[in-house]
């Protein structure tokens, strides 16, 4: 006789795959490591020690949270721990400690939390918390550091330590091409927030995440070639076809387009779920983030049009379901209709 | 050129693709008839068969001991020969205690009168149809749908008739082995098939984790113009018949259709070759090959058993269990039943038997979505699986069609990739109950209120 005491009787499937949220989180993580190997390199030791602070503010906000509400803690899922890098990424290097552990846990409490936890927000809870530290701190948000500037590891950063500097999106808003080369743009030798300025670490990053197959292309694709192609067809201060060329690669490379594009909107909790819906959100990504670079009140638009877009998602996806299997064309439908 | 169809899944790591090599070299060993067979009247979809032997009686091999419960039901076989020593409800891998007939084998493999070979090419249509069906001819994919009513259905309409040998399932090898062991079978059965139906072609849907069998199906097909090799993309549920149809063809087959309105006729491979053998032998379906594989089996290997041996006899076979199993599975990891008891008999339609031992359902609590929508990539009738769940869990089932309920074959390719766990079939299976509840319930409203409007206009007269 065979020992059947363990036995249980659930419903098929019987087998799953290897992927979990928390390998998928993990794989985030990991594919924000050259970003944050190339600040360090770039703004000094203050962009880890400011990365790991937001972190751990993040996943302890969670963690208390479950706590004081009785839930079964979530935070193995390790989605706090993007949450807390990529608000991390949002800020400049001379930002105080405090800003960004503040943020962290207006993003996991307010933004995420508040409305059940991992998958209910539907906003993109770094973003938000990026939001709400512009709103409160504007000056220190946007407080510039030069680079290879020498930076406290800890304490708080004056305007002179910090020497301030333009940010070639600053440059952009003006109308004129900025001082950054475009190889100095791509590896991140430029002005700008703790994670965005390096293009390649990010694009490294965005390639692991696509062969891992935890993202797909459509949202990035859809969002970056959007902004390539008004920005060359609308150059500001208008010019010669390598002018075009150059204005389009300075505004694509610059700000957080690559972060946003790459690792904000491909978000899964706040994007589309339908390959038609993720071009859509990508492509109106993209519109917004122009338009407020060009037309806004502040020199980058990525986090408010991803915001934005977030809002629309549950009508996107309803608009942009699939033709299922065994049913008519939907142009053929709608010719059978008539 | 290798045909397959959009989503679907690819389990099992790099190393073992579909977990299939612990058993797909494995020749199919012929095990000994056991003392008793066990007989559901229930192997098959449809209408119960009744039982036409009595406790005591003396029966044949191959003779027919339950005859079919109407047109859309199968008989029943002995498949020893010996003494019948019960008709009572015993255990059915349903779960239920169903009708069943117990035989005692003695041992001797007498064969009926019956039992003698055809011949296929002086018979007529009506006779070839009867044959199938009175040698108890199901689907033997699982789904068990009697054979003769598929036939019947797709004379005059059906354009193609496609032999499924995609075996998409995991772990399971049986079809494989047939295909490389006895593809003469498999091809006689497609040709006559073909002849029955008035089929233009037929084609043979072979995964290419079977390219070791391609030679020697080929070698079979060259001298009949109609018959065709089709291979496949390795990927599940390229069997499922809608799927298969697709990848083939091209069709589709429209939704709350049968095969038979996109011009196809899909057929097992075991199937196929036992259509094959009643034939030319004249044997019903009294045996099949069964794959006993997962993680808890000392030994796998391909079975071919006497239908009604009780599936115990199977595992001592293999060498027994190695460990306690947690999850007893008749048929594959994706589509098939859990079981919690070995006494259970092989029917016609138990390709395989797995036991589990280790975490290969990876069931969590309180799974949350996290809106990844792999789900939607996976499935292969392009629905929303992740919308179905929410709206399933809400109640709200008129949104739950319009998302594709009702589409849903139940197949786990979302289940299988979603990231958090979510038992998304489970849910499927609850809501299409709901909807099929709220419809009967609509229907039966709308008719007693048409009723009641007569009886009343009646009454005014």
């Amino acid at each position: 006789m065979y020992d059947l005491s363990k036995v249980v009787v659930t419903s098929s499937p019987h087998i799953k795959a290897a992927d979990d949220t928390r390998s998928l989180m993990l794989d985030v993580c990991i594919a924000l490591l050259p970003a944050l190997a190339v600040s360090v390199l770039t703004f000094g030791a203050r962009s880890l020690v400011l990365t790991v602070a937001t972190v751990i503010a993040c996943v302890l906000a969670e963690w208390l949270y479950c706590k004081v509400c009785h839930l079964p803690s979530s935070i193995g899922d390790l989605s706090a721990v993007v949450t807390g890098m990529l608000l991390a990424f949002n800020v400049p290097v001379s930002a105080p400690v405090w800003m960004p552990v503040i943020g962290g846990v207006f993003a996991i409490i307010i933004a995420k939390m508040l409305f059940g936890g991992i998958g209910k927000n539907f906003m993109n809870p770094a973003l938000a918390g990026r939001a709400f530290m512009m709103a409160s701190w504007s000056g220190l948000m946007t407080l510039w550091t030069r680079v290879g500037a020498d930076l406290p590891f800890f304490g708080s950063v004056t305007v002179t330590d910090a020497i301030s500097t333009a940010t070639p999106l600053a440059t952009l808003k003006t109308g004129a091409l900025p001082d950054a080369t475009i190889v100095e743009m791509l590896l991140g030798q430029t002005g700008g927030c703790l994670g965005e300025t390096s293009a390649l670490a990010l694009l490294i990053g965005g390639a692991y995440l696509l062969y891992r197959k935890v993202i797909t292309i459509n949202i990035p694709a859809a969002y970056i070639l959007t902004v390539a192609v008004i920005t060359f067809a609308f150059p500001m201060g208008g010019g010669d076809l390598a002018y075009r060329f150059q204005w389009m690669l300075s505004q694509v490379l610059s700000g957080g387009l690559m972060l946003g594009a790459i690792f904000m909107a491909t978000d899964y909790v706040t994007s589309p779920v339908t390959s038609d819906g993720q071009w859509i959100f990508g492509v109106g990504c993209g519109l917004l983030t122009v338009f407020i670079r060009y037309f806004g009140g502040l020199p980058e638009g990525v986090s408010y049009s991803i915001l934005i877009m977030n809002t629309l998602v549950w009508t996107i996806d309803k608009y942009n379901r699939p033709r299922m299997f065994g049913y008519p064309e939907k142009s053929k439908k709608k010719k059978e209709a008539q | 050129m290798v045909y397959t169809f959009r989503g679907g899944i690819h389990p099992g790591p790099h190393s073992d693709p579909g977990f299939k090599a612990a058993t797909n070299t494995k020749p199919i060993e012929v095990m000994p008839a056991p003392e008793q067979v066990i007989l559901p009247v229930s192997m098959h979809i449809g209408a119960p068969a009744k039982p036409i032997v009595a406790k005591g009686d003396i029966v044949d091999m191959g003779q027919m001991i339950a005859e079919a419960g109407g047109f859309v039901s199968a008989p029943v076989h002995a498949t020893v020969s010996g003494k019948v020593i019960a008709v009572e409800p015993r255990l059915h891998p349903n779960g239920s205690k169903v009708m069943s007939i117990v035989i005692e084998n003695d041992g001797e493999d007498r064969l009926h009168e019956s039992v003698h070979p055809y011949d296929f090419a002086s018979m007529t249509n009506d006779e070839r149809i009867n044959l199938i069906w009175t040698a108890g001819m199901v689907g033997h994919g699982g789904a068990t749908f009697p054979t003769h009513v598929k036939i019947k259905g797709a004379i005059g309409t059906v354009d193609t008739v496609i032999v499924n040998a995609a075996e998409c399932e995991p772990y399971i090898t049986s079809d494989h082995r047939l295909l490389l062991e006895r593809p003469e079978e498999v091809v006689g059965g497609l040709k006559m098939l073909c002849d029955i139906i008035g089929a233009k072609q037929g084609i043979i849907g072979i995964e290419l984790n079977k390219e070791n069998a391609f030679a020697k199906l080929e070698e079979l097909i060259k001298d009949d113009d109609r018959l065709k090799l089709y291979p496949l993309k390795c990927k599940y549920p390229q069997g499922a018949e809608k799927q298969l149809i697709n990848a083939c063809t091209g069709r589709e087959v429209p939704s709350g259709k049968l095969p038979a309105d996109a011009g196809c006729a899909v057929f097992n491979v075991d199937t196929t070759g036992a259509i094959y053998r009643r034939f030319t032998t004249g044997m019903p379906v009294v045996r099949r090959v069964v794959t006993v594989s997962g993680s808890a089996v000392a030994d796998p290997k391909n079975l071919e058993a006497r239908i009604g041996t009780p599936i115990v006899k199977l595992i001592d076979a293999c060498g027994g269990l190695k460990e306690a199993p947690n999850k007893l599975l008749m048929g594959g990891p994706m589509m098939g039943n859990a079981q919690f008891s070995l006494d259970i008999p092989v029917m016609k339609g138990t390709n395989a038997f797995l036991c589990f031992s280790g975490e290969e359902d990876k069931r969590v609590e309180d799974p949350k979505c996290i809106r990844c929508g792999k789900c939607i990539a996976a499935c292969p009738m392009h629905l929303l699986p992740m919308y179905m769940n929410v709206y399933g869990k809400l109640g709200d089932l008129d949104e739950c069609v319009k998302v594709g309920m009702m589409d849903c074959i139940e197949c786990g390719s979302c289940a299988y990739v979603c990231p958090a766990r979510i038992p998304l079939v489970a849910q499927f299976r609850l809501s299409k109950g709901q909807i099929t509840a709220k419809r009967m319930a609509a229907k039966a409203a709308a008719e007693a209120k048409a009723k009641a409007e007569a009886a009343a206009a009646e009454a005014k007269k």
